[in-house]
């Protein structure tokens, strides 16, 4: 506990009744704490800050030694580059950023469509099996992707989804409906049955029920699986290289990656092009915390 | 026209046999109360009139016609949850007209079928709350607005009085009974309060573990209770039971006692008998020939009467007298018992015996 000087001198009604020397033990403890979580914080910041620091220096500061931490130009030359190419027009890059945008949007999409009202059902009715059929659809995701790449590259190649966008959404899609279907479930389970009753015995069927009545109470829920469903799609790496070949359908984790490799890398860019890719994911993330934080503690209150 | 009839309803939730055969037949128009313990299948019953539950077996009757499988939007029903199940999202106003937004009713018809509701109800000052802006007796009272804002075929409700106060739910008793009787519809109301069973319904249904024990008039439960379980569920204060057998014109009491044989009974000398006689049948100030002799065990006073309790033998027996009554615990006392009233049942089967002639 944090007791500033002022509060512990304060002559007010005095809530800390244990002694003075465990007290003075307990700021103590803070200082401690809170010099650690510094240091950690430090470490674990400094790659995001140094790529910041790049992103925006020139490439002659980029690769001065010593390393400047301060004295450096400021230029937006970096970014410029990510979407502009030197001949003017846009880069590959931007298409690459583009790609990744249309494949995880639609795959997210797709995955919520399809798993909301899956998790719905095994939620709500009595299947045969359930508590089998579940697990089975969750062990879907203990396979690790690279496992399975080399098959459904195969797979692919044999009914041309090799190279496609459409392969991508659609693999995507499959590792995120069971993930939609878990995450939902659980929220669904935490809205009582007994709204949709009502409301068939007002008069409507039973997905007009689920649809003008369960399904509001959900959004928060939706909202924070679709972040996480998003994020995957939007940071998967290994079946985006596998299953992808050209530029034109490229995604951005395997094209920034390729950006590594050359005799020379141009750092700035990378670093640029990273803080490009991440920050949509920071930024949505932001606009559904509240959400997030519902969706994520929804489970934990007791009605 | 309103009849709800079901017939041999048998449900199971893994385990536990939630119904078990159970056939009930709701006149049109009548205050059909289906009473039980916590447990008996009472909101089972109810879920399975309105379509909720699938049935293992059995079939569901409305107006005569086999409703069995068909939707709970399509039977024509209103039920009040036992958990209100209002809308959280909605306002008390938008709560109450949801039956009648389902049924694409003009907005005018709705804010005066609205305002007729909640002024019957008085919750005129809750219309504009939500779920979670009120009391658990003000949502059960929106909860029984929106149920009774329609003109259905039935209404189910479930225990839709059990949150509410002392005082209120005497006066939501009346208040429902009056709504009863100017609606004019069908009722079929659960509750495992024995009270407002007795005090509202036309017809009673004895529940317990998803079996019908008796089926009856207020009156013809409470008189004639077909099994010892029902004479110890309804009554309050409990009925007392002794144990004993006939033996000649007498009836033995396992503790030594006798008193006359009431001239009723058929049993044959020996058979295992349990006497059940109700605390108002008993009287430790009246003086009678028929009269058991124990000890003073306790008085509770209830304000408008005591319950004196006495113990014959290892049995106690709860009786009813007035406010005055006054003992001491220890102290001897003569019980009177009126055996006209008294109700044997066979004490393996717990059945009452026949009482043709009474
Ligand atoms: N969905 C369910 N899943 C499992 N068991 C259930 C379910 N619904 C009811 N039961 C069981 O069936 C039996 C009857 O339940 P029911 O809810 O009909 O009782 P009740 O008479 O309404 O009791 P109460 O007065 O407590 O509301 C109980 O033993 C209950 O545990
Ligand atoms: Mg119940």
């Amino acid at each position: 506990m944090a007791v500033s000087v002022d509060k512990a001198v304060s002559p007010g009604p005095v809530r800390d009744h244990r002694p003075p020397g465990r007290r003075r033990r307990g700021r103590g403890r803070v200082v401690i704490e809170v010099a650690v979580l510094a240091v950690l914080a430090a470490v674990m910041l400094f790659p995001v800050l140094w790529m910041i620091e790049t992103s925006i220096k020139e490439n002659r500061d980029v690769y001065a030694i010593p390393a400047k931490f301060f004295d450096f130009t400021i230029t937006l030359d970096h970014f410029k580059d990510v979407f502009v190419a030197s001949g003017g027009g846009p880069t590959t890059l931007s298409g690459s950023f583009l790609n990744s945008v249309v494949v995880a949007g639609v795959s997210t999409v797709l995955a919520t469509v399809l798993g909301v009202p899956a998790a719905w059902a095994y939620s709500r009715f009595s299947v045969k099996a359930k508590k089998d059929q579940l697990f089975f659809i969750l062990s879907t995701r203990f396979m690790p992707p690279v496992v399975v790449v080399i098959p459904i590259f195969l797979m692919y190649r044999q009914v041309g989804l090799f190279d496609t966008k459409l392969g991508l959404i659609l693999i995507y899609t499959a590792f995120n409906v069971p993930f939609t279907i878990w995450m939902m479930k659980g929220f669904v389970d935490e809205v009582p049955a007994e709204y949709e009753d009502a409301a068939m015995l007002d008069g409507y069927t039973r997905l007009q029920a689920f649809w003008k009545f369960t399904l509001p109470l959900l959004l928060p829920g939706i909202a924070a699986t679709a972040v996480f469903a998003l994020i995957f799609s939007w940071n998967e790496f290994v079946f985006a290289i596998f299953l992808t070949s050209s530029d034109a359908v490229r995604t951005a984790p395997p094209a920034i990656a390729g950006l590594i490799g050359g005799t020379t890398v141009d750092w700035g860019l990378v670093a640029a092009a990273s803080i490009v890719f991440a920050l949509p994911v920071l930024v949505f993330s932001y606009l559904v915390r509240k959400h997030l934080v519902a969706g994520v503690t929804l489970g934990a209150v007791r009605r | 026209m309103g009849t709800v009839a079901v017939h041999g309803l048998r449900k199971s939730f893994g385990k536990v046999q939630a119904l078990d055969g159970v056939t009930l037949d709701v006149p049109h128009g009548s205050f059909f109360v289906v009473l039980g313990p916590s447990g008996a299948g009472k909101t089972t019953t109810l879920r399975a009139i309105a379509g909720l539950e699938k049935l293992d077996a059995g079939s569901v009757h409305l107006d005569g016609k086999d409703a069995t499988g068909d939707a709970p939007a399509d039977r024509d029903l209103a039920m009040v949850f036992q958990s209100y199940a209002l809308y959280p999202r909605l306002t008390a106003y938008e709560n109450i007209a949801s039956p009648l937004r389902a049924r694409r009713r003009s907005s005018s018809e709705i804010a005066a079928a609205v305002e007729r509701m909640s002024g019957l109800l008085h919750i005129e000052r809750l219309l504009q709350r939500r779920p979670a802006q009120m009391s658990g007796g003000e949502m059960q009272r929106v909860a029984l607005a929106r149920a009774l804002v329609r003109s259905p075929r039935a209404f189910l409700m479930d225990e839709p009085l059990t949150n509410l106060d002392l005082k209120l739910r005497v006066e939501m008793r009346t208040e429902l009974t009056r709504i009863h009787r100017s609606l004019g519809g069908t009722f079929v109301y659960v509750t495992n309060d024995q009270v407002e069973a007795l005090s509202m319904a036309d017809y009673v249904a004895v529940l317990k573990e998803g079996k019908v024990q008796q089926v009856g008039t207020p009156t013809e439960v409470y008189e004639r209770p077909a099994n010892q379980w029902v004479a110890g569920f309804v009554g309050s204060p409990p009925i007392s039971l002794l144990a004993c057998h006939a033996e000649g014109d007498r009836l033995v009491g396992a503790d030594g006692w006798t008193l006359p044989r009431p001239r009723w009974t058929t049993a044959e000398d020996g058979r295992p008998l349990m006497l059940g006689l109700r605390a108002e049948d008993l009287s430790v100030e009246k003086r009678g020939d028929t009269s058991l002799s124990g000890e003073l065990y306790g008085l509770e006073p209830l304000g408008d009467r005591t319950v004196v309790d006495v113990r014959v033998g290892t049995e106690i027996l709860k009786i009813k007298a007035r406010p005055t009554v006054t003992g001491t615990p220890g102290e001897r006392v003569q019980v009177t018992v009126d055996l006209d009233r008294a109700h044997l049942f066979d004490a393996g089967t717990g059945l009452a015996l026949s009482q043709a002639g009474r």
